[in-house]
């Protein structure tokens, strides 16, 4: 099937066989920022957006792009370092396999939410796991990222 | 030697690769002409392949090879990522004729696409005679059916083991004569505890590719914590000489010790090795659940017993330890079920230690964080806090009374002393993060819940004694730059940067001026690999050691090149120097060393050590428990960690946190659970639930430092200890709740609700 759709902010027109998942198809075209933990939307490690919105590209089509822009943490380097940069502060970056699709819907949440509780953070955080960190480093780096944030300093 | 970075909260050396999303792992990396690799896998748990037809199969467009049992090209091996001669038994071969789990490798199918590899894989005809399986493992031990019948089985070490009694290991280890004392004790605890087998869930599932060089050796790069082992495992179990063979880590996406077995590495080894093609396996979720190298399931049967003033005065310790179906690390994790726990109270006067360790028709397990002591902890500090209750005595003031201090002989831990201990103040720090005296046992909600508090001690090592192998190669470069090659695996833990840490501190320099290298066995001095908790304690010795020497071997050029003698310089980190005279900075010492030089700037040392000191720690929680329904959640966890000096606060405290949740989820929920044929139920994430972030409560992480006077810098370890209080503590909490003791893993709501409701 043929797709026409923004990655990177770049146009890309494609033919993919109906049945790719997104994942496979983004790591395909060397985004290899997307990784996959599980096959059963369980782990939040594929989340790219799509329209600006977390999506798991291991369980959308890649046909579904068609039309969208998408992102993956290849197109938000700026983005990816400023939280980044909170994270490794924290020495919460451990094995890093996670830290794509986690960093994706961070950016996601600080573009949703507007001064999150640490109820909402987890919350909106839920379905990302992480194996190494007890994810108590990465609560340590978003709060002291928005804070930073918020007290302009980024 | 300036103290500039050791204990100093830097960031890890590859964090802003890894936070962007570089392309850092093994499927990142690997040729895009790989072929791929899957294997077709067992359906029954037990039973001989009597006909195996992949003719219609291999008509499939795009399969390169199958290959079956008839294809193994070496003997018997074992998997495990241990040093040589391996306690493990030599029990395995790639491809078998006998299957022995749900999961076991029947064939493996490589093509130029999954697609095609997918249909090959449904259309290869098995003809399986079955065989009855053994899938309680209680009743493995001298059962009638043999798990490793076969002549060619083989066991290297005297660990007690017998295929024909399905006995992978078995032994006793004893102090005084602990029935005498245990009759003359006033009180005596018993209990049965089981522990569960458990997965490591790293979110990089195992993976490898392989390829042939220009000199015509086998390639493989590895998403491992042992690639000096894989490299000998590859040549026994291929065949082929050592030499023949390189191993490359790349960064790794996690471990716990998953990857101390070579679980999917021997895979596209041998289709490299039978078409000459690069081939690689990325194992998928289910295939890490149900075919991969989780916990040991342990049943644990503790004595203690005490004087009525709260005494404790013997301890026994018998661990029925299930390898599965092969023995990777069977001999090994069930020792420190005994050692790493009786150890944690002082002044015994008997202590019995003795284990069985059965083969069984499921997976074969392997190490995950905490090896045999998570499991052991767990029993005896379950029967301690149980001993406090029958006494009446707070389960603190017990320990307070009986634990292990700083400089008291350890008879059950190999009689070593504690040379650095300061787990008294992990407890007396504890119980004031936590408030003990205050909720101590349990405060009643009014509204059905109730809130407890439960308490743990635990110990492990550092390294494995006589045993463990660190090296460094430290050499200058142009400009005065240094080379820190490690063969030691960094899987996220941060060691390339801790030992850089140190480099940086013994060579008076910047971090930056550190370029740590590894691993690749090819180039990188040997180490026996990060497990054990050893690459802090042991190779970073090793890294102490090698800069001593480079700084020798500058000064000797410095010296030279100023025309004085080496006894009159000193080094300070940028230039050699005589005290109030002619100096040289290290840049040129080391560009002249480029030209009508003898003296290479480059040491490799080695290490190893003759004890491995315990760290030790105490964790305290607070649960909300539901009367009602049984469910309870975590409140706060406070722990206080003694791992000697700190060398990076921020990454011994992460790796406390991580150790934590994964302790939490053993606790309540992680359960590896197999059906009567044997088929692993838990084969997802969505069946085997891993704690979220909103499963933890809040950690609180504090370290009191004592000094090891053998480590570097005054360092222990710390990678394994964190995952042992949280099951301990948490089944205390729980009883503090209800009254009831849980003595088997995972502690779950409904096992609650049965037991308040007495329907066990």
């Amino acid at each position: 099937m043929k797709i026409k759709f923004r990655l990177n902010g770049k146009m890309v027109t494609d033919e993919v066989v109906a049945d790719t998942p997104l994942l496979e198809y983004l790591r395909s075209k060397g985004c290899y920022s997307v990784k996959r933990g599980c096959e059963t939307s369980n782990c939040g490690l594929c989340t790219v957006l799509m329209d600006g919105k977390p999506v798991l590209s291991c369980t959308t089509l890649a046909v579904r792009a068609d039309g969208k822009e998408i992102l993956t943490l290849e197109g938000l380097q700026k983005e990816a370092e400023e939280f980044g940069g909170f994270l490794a502060d924290q020495g919460a970056d451990q094995c890093g396999f996670c830290n794509p699709g986690f960093i994706m819907n961070v950016i996601a949440m600080t573009k949703e939410l507007e001064d999150p509780t640490e109820e909402e953070i987890k919350e909106y955080l839920a379905g990302n796991l992480c194996r190494c960190t007890g994810y108590q480093g990465h609560l340590r780096a978003i709060q002291a990222y928005l804070e930073a944030k918020q007290g302009g300093i980024l | 030697m300036k103290n500039q970075f050791v204990n100093k909260p830097v960031r890890k050396k590859d964090a802003m690769a890894l936070v962007t999303g570089k392309p850092v792992y093994t499927d990142d990396i690997a040729p895009k002409d790989c072929l791929i690799c899957k294997v077709l896998r067992s359906p029954i748990a037990h039973g001989i392949i009597e006909e195996i037809n992949t003719a219609i199969a291999e008509k499939v467009p795009g399969v390169e090879c199958i290959l079956t049992y008839e294809d193994n090209p070496g003997g018997r091996f074992t998997m495990a990522g241990q040093t040589y001669p391996e306690p493990s038994p030599y029990d395995r071969l790639i491809l078998d004729k006998r299957v022995r789990y749900v999961g076991d490798a029947v064939a493996i199918v490589a093509g130029d696409d999954e697609k095609a590899v997918d249909k090959a894989l449904k259309l290869i005809k098995v003809k399986y005679r079955e065989i009855p399986a053994i899938l309680d493992f209680r009743t493995a031990k001298d059962n009638e059916i043999l798990v490793h019948p076969e002549e060619d089985w083989k066991s290297l070490c005297p660990v007690g083991a017998d295929n024909k009694r399905n006995l992978c290991a078995s032994a006793s280890d004893a102090l005084g004569n602990v029935d005498e004392i245990l009759a003359d004790c006033d009180f005596v605890v018993e209990g049965v505890y089981h522990t569960k087998a458990n997965q490591q869930a790293m979110m990089e599932t195992f993976r490898t590719y392989s390829y042939m060089d220009t000199f015509g050796r086998l390639n493989v790069v590895s998403s491992t914590q042992v690639p000096f082992h894989v490299r000998r495992i590859l040549s026994n179990a291929l065949g082929i000489p050592k030499s023949q063979i390189r191993v490359v880590k790349p960064r790794i996406g996690g471990g716990f010790g998953a990857k101390q077995t070579v679980v999917t590495e021997v895979y596209p080894a041998l289709v490299t090795m039978k078409t000459g093609k690069p081939a690689k396996i990325i194992y998928t979720r289910e295939e890490s659940q149900i075919a991969s190298s989780p916990r040991h399931e342990m049943e644990v049967t503790v004595k203690v017993g005490a004087n009525k003033d709260g005494k404790i005065r013997a301890i026994s310790v018998y661990t029925l330890s299930n390898t599965g179906a092969f023995g990777e690390h069977g001999p090994t994790t069930v020792g420190l079920s005994g050692h790493k726990s009786i150890p944690l109270y002082s002044g015994l006067e008997a202590y019995r230690f003795s284990y069985d360790v059965v083969y069984s028709n499921v997976c074969s397990a392997g190490a995950y964080r905490g090896y045999g002591a998570t499991q052991g902890i767990f029993a005896v500090e379950s029967a301690v806090n149980e001993l406090a209750a029958k006494l009446h005595m707070d389960p603190v003031k017990l320990r307070e009374m009986n634990m292990v201090r700083e400089g008291m002989i350890m008879p059950a831990y190999y009689g070593e002393t504690a040379n650095s201990c300061a787990l008294d103040r992990c407890l007396s720090r504890a119980k004031e993060m936590i408030k003990w005296d205050e909720k101590y046992p349990c405060k009643d909600m009014g509204n059905g819940k109730v809130r407890s508090v439960g308490v743990a001690m635990a110990m492990q090592g550092s390294g494995i004694s006589s045993c463990d192998v660190g090296s460094v190669t430290l050499k200058v470069n142009d400009d005065g730059f240094y080379s820190l090659m490690v063969g030691c695996t960094d899987m996220g833990t941060g060691c390339d940067t801790i030992l850089a840490q140190m480099a940086a501190d013994c060579l008076d320099c910047d971090l930056d001026k550190i370029v740590v290298s590894g691993v690749d066995t090819d180039v990188s001095p040997y180490d026996c690999g990060s497990y054990a908790s050893s690459t802090t304690y042991v190779t970073g010795m090793a890294v102490v050691k090698t800069a001593e020497k480079l700084r020798e071997k500058i000064c000797e050029n410095g010296a030279a090149l100023l025309q004085v003698e080496k006894e009159e310089v000193e080094f300070d980190g940028n230039r050699v120097f005589v005290p109030g005279g002619p100096e040289i900075s290290l840049k040129d010492i080391a560009n002249q060393a480029m030209c009508n030089n003898t003296n290479a700037l480059e040491v490799t040392e080695q290490h190893s050590s003759p004890v491995s000191p315990p760290p030790f720690m105490v964790g305290m929680v607070e649960i909300e428990l539901d009367k009602i329904t049984g469910q309870y959640e975590i409140l706060d966890y406070v722990a206080v960690v003694d791992c000697g000096t700190v060398i990076n606060p921020n990454l011994a405290r992460v790796q406390t946190e991580g150790g934590l949740v994964q302790g939490i989820g053993m606790a309540m929920y992680e359960d590896v659970i197999y059906n009567e044929k044997g088929k692993n139920y838990s084969s997802s994430f969505m069946q085997y639930k891993i704690p979220t972030r909103l499963d933890m409560g809040t950690l609180r992480v504090e370290f009191e430092s004592s000094y090891e006077p053998t480590g570097p810098f005054g360092a222990k370890s710390i990678g394994e200890i964190v995952i042992n209080t949280p099951n301990p503590a948490i089944a205390h909490a729980v009883f503090n709740a209800t009254g009831l003791w849980f003595k088997e893993l995972p502690i779950t709501p409904e096992k609650v609700w049965r037991g308040l409701h007495g329907k066990n």
